[in-house]
């Protein structure tokens, strides 16, 4: 099939656009404002001396150069987001309009206290459901996202062993498949990370995790194990409970990385597992639009040794009401470490997460941890048919395969990726985790229906039949050929990135022709 | 010239007089794809058979680059920071990331000669 060109370079009505600052039509403006009045001028020798280079452009060009921008994204609600390890499910509208009440979204955190009380009561509905669900002591709620979170639990933990004499422990041991903020979590906190190799299952080597917990020259160097349940092979790891049992006989903790709670919520309670500290990402597993570095939300659950430690500012009941301890070393933020954020935290994600909680009830969170971990079971079980699953199933909420099913086909992992997007498909996490080779990882969610799965089941068992043909490399490596732009030069982009438009050199009014620097 | 020797990282070595250098080999190369960033060591560092030496990105995934043995890095390979795709193009010549002076011969005797490294590539995939 020929594309056939046009004169204006659209197709049909996708329309082309180009930066904002090269719409340029100098001296066009919105909205005519009368001359300034003459004032004195009072601002030293700080004057503007040159043009500010703003493109001018009328109001109409304004929207639609947004408008067409906004018509090439592709989110969770225009279609299947299989993304693996981001949890992309549907945001019910019911939560947006809860964040949207004046008295949640027109509220100032300096407002008086006597004046946020529902506010406040929201801000302990929330945790009161996230102790409910895992069944931990305590919730730190003013992270910030997932890392932010992992962040919190382990300057907790550091803080616990300073405060028992065990300062000298430096060491925190990460499994091999661990996500990336890890082990960049324990480094921030000045540990050092050693890797625990993961057995032929995808699961952690228990056998090998002892034996990094044995004391070196007499000493006992570990401060924590930080290990994701379901892990990132999409595997639940079972031997948890025996991890807790080593961890806490070593005097360590047992940091739980809560990426993939959706996964288990309402089917098994946190701290029966022995876990002493573990962030939820709210925006995942009690739905908020998120990605694209949009708002999230990163509670933190904590075991009662490490209670004493959670930061402020943290809401406390006081009399009939509430009340908000701000400051560390004083009432139930005497041992607190201090504060890691300005406020209470991302305020307008607990009410989308309150939201969806009340509205799910504990049997519907129930009942969407299990489908979720039905779908993906549902695509590992159709796409085995022509695809090569990582691990011997079954699988929690994500399936992840490796590439042998590519292997003398020429065509790779990132070439299926590519030609899902003339699918009409978001491709899947790809080459993570790094554990499997040219690893395809996917999360349908709860959200999806037969229908979405059996359509994206279909089109990539046909993907994998014409790769394995033979015939259809060339197809591959051109692909995508239906989306916008066609396949994108990685290398040069990661190698000589243009982070900044600049104008034509001598030009600071931005117009004329549209040359782009690199930014060296 | 001497032999190289490999690692289970794919990272090979080879050795003049008391001086090894460093690069990680064809088939790490071929695995990560194209490299768009190389961090090397600076001269003077202290490192250990197995410990962080240099880092290495490519368009799939960033890697830890671990030494083959224990010594201090007499150089980095300065040319490669700025021309990362050396380590494409010649993995286990211009492309080598760094030169180390051995603390302790001996550990070579643990490293694997290249018939041996072929095979353990060979059974990898």
């Amino acid at each position: 099939m020929t594309m056939p060109t046009t004169a204006s370079g659209n197709r049909g009505l996708q329309l082309e656009q180009g930066l904002i600052f090269e719409l340029n039509t100098p001296g066009m403006t919105a909205v005519d404002l009368p001359p300034a009045p003459k004032v004195a001028e009072r601002l030293g020798g700080l004057k503007n001396t040159k043009a500010i280079g703003l493109p001018g452009l009328s109001e109409p060009d304004v929207v639609r150069h947004y408008t067409r921008l906004s018509q090439k994204n592709y989110s969770i609600d225009s279609g299947f987001y299989p993304l693996g390890s981001c949890t992309m499910k549907h945001n019910p509208r019911l939560n947006e309009k809860m964040a949207r009440l004046p008295g949640f979204a027109d509220i100032h955190p300096f407002q008086p206290l006597s004046t946020v009380q529902g506010a406040l009561e929201l801000i302990d509905t929330c945790a009161q459901w996230l102790k409910e669900l895992t069944g931990m002591t305590a919730v730190a709620m003013s992270p910030a996202a997932g890392a932010h979170g992992e962040l919190c639990g382990l300057m907790c933990i550091k803080s616990a062993h300073e405060a028992n004499g065990q300062g000298h422990r430096k060491i925190v041991l990460v499994p091999e498949s661990a996500h990336g903020t890890n082990p960049a979590t324990a480094a921030l906190c000045g540990y050092t990370v050693e890797a625990i190799p993961a057995n032929a299952e995808g699961r952690v080597d228990v056998a090998a995790l002892k034996a990094h917990l044995r004391p070196q020259d007499g000493k006992m160097e570990i401060a924590a194990v930080m290990i994701t349940n379901p892990n990132t092979c999409g595997l639940f790891e079972r031997d948890c409970i025996a991890i807790a049992e080593a961890v806490h006989a070593a005097g360590a903790y047992f940091y739980m990385d809560g990426a993939n709670y959706n996964a288990i919520v309402a089917r098994l309670r946190i701290a029966d597992l022995g876990v002493d500290a573990m962030h939820i990402n709210l925006h995942k597993t009690f739905s908020t639009p998120h990605g694209g570095g949009g708002p999230g939300a990163g509670p933190t659950v904590l075991s009662a040794k490490l209670a004493p430690f959670a930061p402020v500012p943290m809401v406390v009941t006081a009399g009939s009401g509430f009340d908000v301890e701000e400051h560390a070393g004083h009432g139930e933020a005497r041992q607190s470490y201090g504060r890691m954020k300005g406020y209470h935290g991302q305020f307008g994600v607990f009410v989308r997460a309150v939201a969806y909680m009340m509205a799910m009830g504990v049997d519907g969170l129930k009942q969407a941890s299990g489908d979720a971990v039905l779908n993906a079971n549902y695509l590992l079980a159709r796409l085995s048919a022509e695809l090569t699953p990582a691990f011997d199933g079954p699988c929690m909420h994500e399936a992840v395969f490796d590439d042998r099913f590519l292997k003398g086909t020429g065509v790779s992992t990132l070439d299926i990726a590519k030609a899902l997007i003339d699918e009409g498909v978001h491709p899947p996490t790809m080459y993570f985790p790094l554990v499997v080779h040219g690893a395809l990882l996917m999360e349908p969610t709860e959200t999806e229906s037969k229908a979405t799965l059996d359509q994206f089941v279909n089109s990539l068992l046909s993907l994998a039949r014409k790769a394995k043909s033979g015939t259809a490399e060339a197809m591959f490596k051109a692909s995508p050929q239906l989306a916008p732009r066609r396949r994108l030069d990685e290398t040069k982009a990661a190698r000589k990135p243009v982070l900044r438009w600049l104008p034509p050199a001598g030009n600071h009014e931005g117009n004329g022709d549209t040359k782009r620097e690199a930014a060296e | 010239m001497s032999e190289m020797r490999f690692t289970k990282d794919h990272e090979w070595i080879k050795i003049e007089g008391n001086i090894g250098t460093v690069g990680i080999t064809q088939f790490a190369q071929s695995q990560l794809g194209d490299i768009v960033f190389v961090e090397v060591p600076a001269a003077g560092k202290a490192v250990k058979a197995g410990g962080d030496a240099a880092v290495v990105e490519s368009v799939k995934a960033a890697s830890e680059v671990y030494s083959p043995v224990s010594g201090t890095v007499k150089e980095g390979n300065a040319a490669l920071p700025d021309a990362p795709e050396t380590v494409n193009q010649d993995p286990q010549g211009k492309g080598w990331f760094f030169k180390i002076e051995l603390a302790d011969p001996k550990e070579l005797d643990g490293l694997m000669d290249q018939a041996a490294y072929e095979k353990y590539c060979a059974d990898l995939h």
